[in-house]
């Protein structure tokens, strides 16, 4: 196999993030200004930010979600990098992985050496409906959404033709949003920082303190099978098997290979990256998987010339459970239809044989939309260099993998990244 | 209506005279649905209309209880779910829709494959009517 090769290596040399979470009166250059400094804070041996060359930010829509729009220049001006070139990437939810990728590829070229990238996003000033109505622009407007489709909505389509497919079941999905909920409990950047079993309890307490009738939940499948407590969204997508509305920001510092131990002792080296895009979703031949991320993993496994048993720890866009399913399978660390068998017997999990999500995932850290896929990196960077406290995932994990979608797969990006 | 631009808004004038129409690439044969001014597969522009057949079957479904605003204001939302779906048209082309007759209180029992035929709903009054395309299960 002919994979495509970079004209020359690329190393993160500093992750950082803004917590995720509902922000009221913050824009998102505040919260970039955040994630900035977080960055700053991570590079090992320091770095006068005056050496950034230039800005590439992954941002979905502060047009209609905060009346924003050419949000680029305005994170160069606010973390004093003006009049570096600023660009915006947008590729739905996809955007901050692709704009990793655009760094990559400018300093691939070796037009620059040192590039901030970097992801944006302020949903929580909208109501609900018209959070949700902008996300379902990421979609067909003329021949997807006059059929009533949402987002929840086609991840959902997806999850009935898979669970008629290979058998899963709701409980199946049920169990990918505790298992993230269990590992977003272990971080203090997540929008939701405690586990199912604590929601539970939390509004059993409640019950009791106001005198309510209190509910009877044996467990948390119980609890989650509960109309009132976890409504459903679009069927078999219940709220807690939904990622959250979220404001947030997250940044990396890219530089040339040869340059990486001027800034740190421990970089991380992008060994591969790929991308994909594909047609709508009712164009498709089979739903069950994203063609996009199939290509996109291709693509970055044949680049980093490695194999998906390899690698040892990831972060897959898990927008709807559903979506980590899935994702595992167009990854190939399972096959086809095994992807729920290894949800449900807690592979995934932290402590599993293929640890996904540690950080939470996209459910219970937190989607903000065009910052995501630079939280994923975030969360690898702490990962592969020991730094992810008690949520680390154990034996010294010296390769990560990233995939971040946009839409329903009309954009996938895969990065892995390895410390050597 | 510009009959040879193969956009949406000729689909949907053809949709208000409940007519499912797609798009056939006369230099490879190959039928699309959306239609499309160009040939995806050879890149020729020679697009002809063709009526595409009204009978097809479900291929994936949702209910669904959190509805945009178009659907709000068609009268759909947490206490009248509705349910959208991707049909497989008898030719094998595939499309979005709404699907009629099965329960959306009910999604455990709506199955996959069920055989469904074209219906054309009008939503919105005066200048603002509009012909969507939906299926019902029959």
């Amino acid at each position: 196999m002919t994979g495509k090769r970079l004209n020359r290596g690329v190393a993160v040399v500093g992750a950082g993030m803004s917590k995720f979470g509902a922000f009221p009166g913050l824009s998102t250059r505040d919260l970039f200004v955040q994630a900035f400094q977080d960055m700053r804070a991570s590079v090992d041996k320091g770095f006068d930010p005056n050496d950034i060359e230039a800005l590439y930010i992954g941002n979905y829509s502060s047009d209609l979600f905060e009346g924003q729009g050419h949000t680029a220049p305005f994170m160069a001006d606010w973390t004093g990098l003006a009049p570096r070139p600023a660009t915006r990437i947008e590729d739905a939810c996809a955007s901050s992985g692709v704009a990793i990728r655009q760094g990559i590829i400018a300093i691939a070229s070796g037009l620059y050496d040192i590039v901030l990238v970097g992801g944006i996003e302020k949903m929580t000033d909208l109501p609900t409906s018209q959070v949700t109505d902008t996300l379902a622009t990421a979609s067909d407007m003329l021949y997807e959404i006059p059929a009533g489709f949402t987002f929840p909505g086609f991840y959902a389509a997806m999850a009935t033709t898979y669970m008629h497919k290979f058998g899963a079941t709701p409980e199946t999905f049920m169990k990918v949003g505790m298992k993230n909920h269990t590992n977003g409990a272990l971080n203090e950047k997540a929008q939701f920082g405690t586990t199912i079993r604590k929601v539970m309890d939390g509004k059993i307490a409640k019950a009791e303190a106001r005198g309510y009738p209190v509910p009877t939940w044996e467990d948390e499948l119980e609890f989650l099978h509960d109309d009132r407590a976890n409504p459903v969204i679009a069927w078999p997508m219940r709220l807690f098997d939904c990622s959250p509305i979220s404001d947030g920001a997250a940044a990396l510092l890219l530089v040339s290979e040869e340059l990486a131990t001027q800034f740190s002792d421990t970089p991380l080296y992008i060994v591969g990256s790929g991308q994909a895009s594909d047609v709508a979703l009712h164009d498709r031949d089979d739903v069950t998987g994203l063609r996009a991320a199939q290509l996109a993993g291709k693509e970055a496994y044949g680049m980093a010339g490695v194999t998906p048993a390899d690698i040892q720890v990831a972060e897959v866009h898990d927008c709807f459970t559903i979506a980590e399913v899935i994702a595992t399978e167009d990854l190939s660390f399972f096959a086809p239809g095994e992807g729920y068998q290894a949800a449900e017997s807690g592979g995934t999990a932290r402590l599993g044989s293929k640890p996904i999500n540690t950080s939470g995932g996209l459910k219970s850290k937190g989607h903000p939309v065009g910052a995501s896929g630079i939280g994923q990196a975030v969360e690898i960077w702490k990962q592969l260099r020991g730094q992810a406290g008690e949520r680390q995932v154990p034996g010294s994990p010296t390769l990560g993998l990233t995939h971040n979608v946009g839409g329903t797969g009309q954009t996938c990006v895969v990065h892995i990244y390895e410390r050597r | 209506m510009a009959d040879n631009d193969f956009s949406n808004t000729a689909f949907h004038q053809y949709l208000a005279e409940y007519k499912l129409m797609g798009a056939h690439c006369e230099a490879c044969d190959t039928l699309y649905l959306p239609p499309r001014p160009m040939c995806p597969k050879c890149f020729g522009d020679d697009m002809n209309w063709v009526e595409l057949p009204e009978r097809g079957e479900l291929i994936a479904f949702t209910t669904i209880h959190i509805a945009p605003t178009a659907m709000i204001e068609a009268g759909y939302g947490r206490d009248n779910p509705y349910i959208s779906g991707v049909v497989r048209l008898e030719n094998g082309l595939s499309i979005s829709a709404q699907i009629l007759g099965l329960d959306a209180n009910k999604p455990e029992e709506i199955m996959i494959g069920t055989p469904v035929k074209a219906e054309y709903v009008e939503r919105g009054e005066d200048e603002a009517k509009k012909t969507f395309l939906a299926f019902r299960a029959e």
